[in-house]
């Protein structure tokens, strides 16, 4: 009976021009949500351009913030600070980074490979805020004050899983060939690894590091209790004071390192909660500059990613 | 070995260093009440209104984004044109790459005002007049518009490139023969991919929506920017609200008491333990459709 029925349901005109409507229907739909979806990113990135750039000039990237209620001055500090904190965050992420992509892409199948790359998604997992936290009792509280060093390790935590996972996959590129034809000249597993497969896959590793600083750039919520925040920080002048008072390379060091630091998310969000019009009109700038760097890094690291899997596969 | 032990670091260190505050509050600290306490001068503490803003605002988050997120990876994988696919990839992705607090900014000063306090006052006059729903949907609304909406609203704009990419990803994994049977069959797209993809998909689909879920759970920076921060005891969307991850940001720096510190570190810890499990289950779920294809599906 039911065979009957939907027989001569699949061959009613009827029915066929329904199915024909929901198809278009639907498939535009999803079309329609694409476009939905994709609207904030223009609307965000065409506000930004428009606001923020109404407030950039020159003095924004070489002065220092004026005393509030004042117009002028600038964000150096944070524009030094985002770049010490992310040259200190790549120091600690990439070798970590590094040996453990080398080791989940030589043996992916080992218990030790597995625990491995599963930690790595765990991590790209937790919190920015527990990270922070985790900052904050590793080196803040142990040496009674906040740093640069605290922020620096903290945004390392965000970069290594991006580091590791972006190298792990350029490495598996590499042709099994190269790999095998070091092992058959007499070469230890080691130095295959480290002269023959890191040189070949060294652009994607490079891409790795920039998505990963592109990752920790725009971290706000890790610093907030690591590096903290510090107006006054001029890294220029630390060191031209250094060079001319003859002072060791540690100490320049432990002036860098050892004070608090400002950093781009961090200043556009102390910014972004102030009732002064000039500061907002900075936060937007600031906004736009973060954009344009973190935009930047991105499109870079994955163009080269682009380009470098087809030249592989060839 | 670093990256596990550091994981494992993390969890001790949120262990030990709430230890104090899960000793006297135990429990409590947890069970939902109307009026939560959160007292810093007197030292008493109850998270509730907290887990309850994490947990509203994510959930309004993976309603809305996960719609859309699977229609644009239904796009993306099965219908968009070759010359197109690529350039709509990448704008996804940027759109996972703008950081949280520019997402913020631009929540305050133009999102909150165009769209969530409009929204949000049609809501009110309208599924607030009606018994039960008004319940969440009661005003009045602040008239900034920061409320649990506004950051629900957010978040979902934020996990929506992590639901599609996955979901995107999923679909591309579904090997040929699965569509082919299908269309031999003589089903029109949709009902191919209503039919035979979604089904097949579908424990994949469903871990790229654990996934937002986790990064929304743990999202900071622009759902503090918009959500108000108060403690309410009204369950109402259209009033202003605290997360779990913002109560940390906004108080961590500036604990007043020892006992103060412990409590947030023991938010951070529920926050963690939530996150690392939906992780663990995303992945899973991920790996185990990746499995039956020989490509690569990684979240």
């Amino acid at each position: 009976m039911s065979v009957v029925r939907s027989a001569s349901l699949l061959v009613s005109a009827a029915y066929q021009r329904r199915r024909r409507v929901v198809n278009a229907g639907m498939l535009s739909i999803t079309g329609l949500l694409t476009l939905l979806a994709l609207a904030p990113l223009f609307w965000i990135v065409g506000y930004v351009i428009a606001r923020g750039g109404r407030s950039l000039n020159l003095a924004f990237f070489t002065q220092l913030p004026r005393p509030l209620g004042m117009d002028g001055g600038g964000v150096l500090h944070a524009i030094e600070g985002t770049l010490l904190l992310a040259l200190l965050a790549s120091a600690f992420a990439i070798p970590p980074g590094l040996l453990a992509a080398l080791y989940a892409a030589r043996h992916p199948n080992t218990p030790l490979g597995v625990a491995l790359r599963f930690a790595t998604d765990v991590l790209s997992g937790v919190p920015s805020i527990v990270i922070g936290l985790f900052g904050y009792a590793l080196i803040v509280r142990p040496q009674g004050h906040f740093s640069a060093l605290a922020g620096g390790a903290a945004l390392a935590l965000i970069m290594v899983p991006t580091v590791t996972r972006t190298t792990e996959e350029m490495l598996k590129l590499v042709p099994h060939s190269l790999r095998e034809a070091s092992l058959a000249l007499g070469a230890p597993e080691w130095k295959t690894s480290l002269s023959v497969v890191l040189p070949a896959a060294l652009n994607g590793i490079l891409t790795g590091v920039l998505l990963g600083i592109a990752r920790a750039a725009g971290e706000t919520a890790p610093l907030l209790f690591t590096a903290l925040g510090n107006e006054r920080f001029e890294a220029v002048q630390i060191l031209t004071g250094a060079i001319q008072g003859r002072q060791g390379i540690g100490q320049i060091l432990n002036r860098l390192f050892e004070q608090p630091v400002d950093s781009l998310p961090l200043t556009l969000w102390k910014y972004a909660q102030q009732p002064y019009p000039e500061r907002i009109n900075q936060a937007w700038a600031v906004a736009l500059v973060l954009m344009i760097l973190v935009l930047v890094l991105n499109i870079t690291a994955r163009v080269w990613i682009a380009t470098r899997a087809r030249r592989l596969r060839g | 070995m670093t990256i596990l032990a550091a994981v494992v670091a993390i969890g001790l260190m949120l262990w030990n260093e709430s230890g104090v505050a899960r000793a006297t509050f135990g429990l409590r600290f947890l069970i939902p009440s109307l009026q939560s306490a959160w007292d810093p001068v007197n030292d008493r503490y109850q998270a509730w209104a907290f887990i309850y803003g994490t947990l509203i605002t994510s959930g309004i988050a993976i309603a809305l984004a996960v719609p859309v997120g699977v229609g644009v990876a239904v796009f993306l994988a099965e219908l968009c044109p070759p010359w197109l696919h690529t350039s709509l990839d990448w704008l996804v992705e940027l759109l996972a790459a703008i950081p949280s607090v520019v997402y913020g900014l631009w929540g305050i000063f133009v999102f909150l005002p165009v769209v969530v306090e409009p929204v949000g006052k049609l809501l009110e006059s309208s599924l607030g007049r009606v018994p039960l729903l008004s319940l969440l949907f009661a005003g009045p609304m602040p008239a900034s518009g920061s409320s649990r909406l506004a950051a629900g609203l957010i978040l979902s704009i934020m996990i929506l490139p992590t639901i599609a990419a996955v979901t995107r990803d999923i679909f591309r994994a579904i090997p040929d023969a699965q569509r082919e049977a299908s269309l031999a069959l003589g089903a029109t797209r949709w009902e191919t991919i209503w039919r035979a993809l979604i089904p097949y998909g579908t424990s994949g689909i469903l871990g790229a929506v654990i996934l937002g879920l986790g990064r929304a759970l743990g999202e900071t920076m622009a759902v503090t920017m918009v959500i108000g921060n108060s403690i309410e005891s009204s369950p109402s969307l259209l009033r202003p609200g605290y997360t779990m991850s913002s109560v940390i940001a906004n108080e961590f720096a500036e604990a007043v008491s020892k006992m103060h510190t412990q409590v947030l570190v023991e938010v951070g810890l529920i926050l963690f333990v939530m996150t690392l499990l939906l992780n663990a289950l995303a992945r899973l779920l991920v790996w185990r459709v990746a499995r039956r294809s020989t490509m690569e599906v990684r979240a």
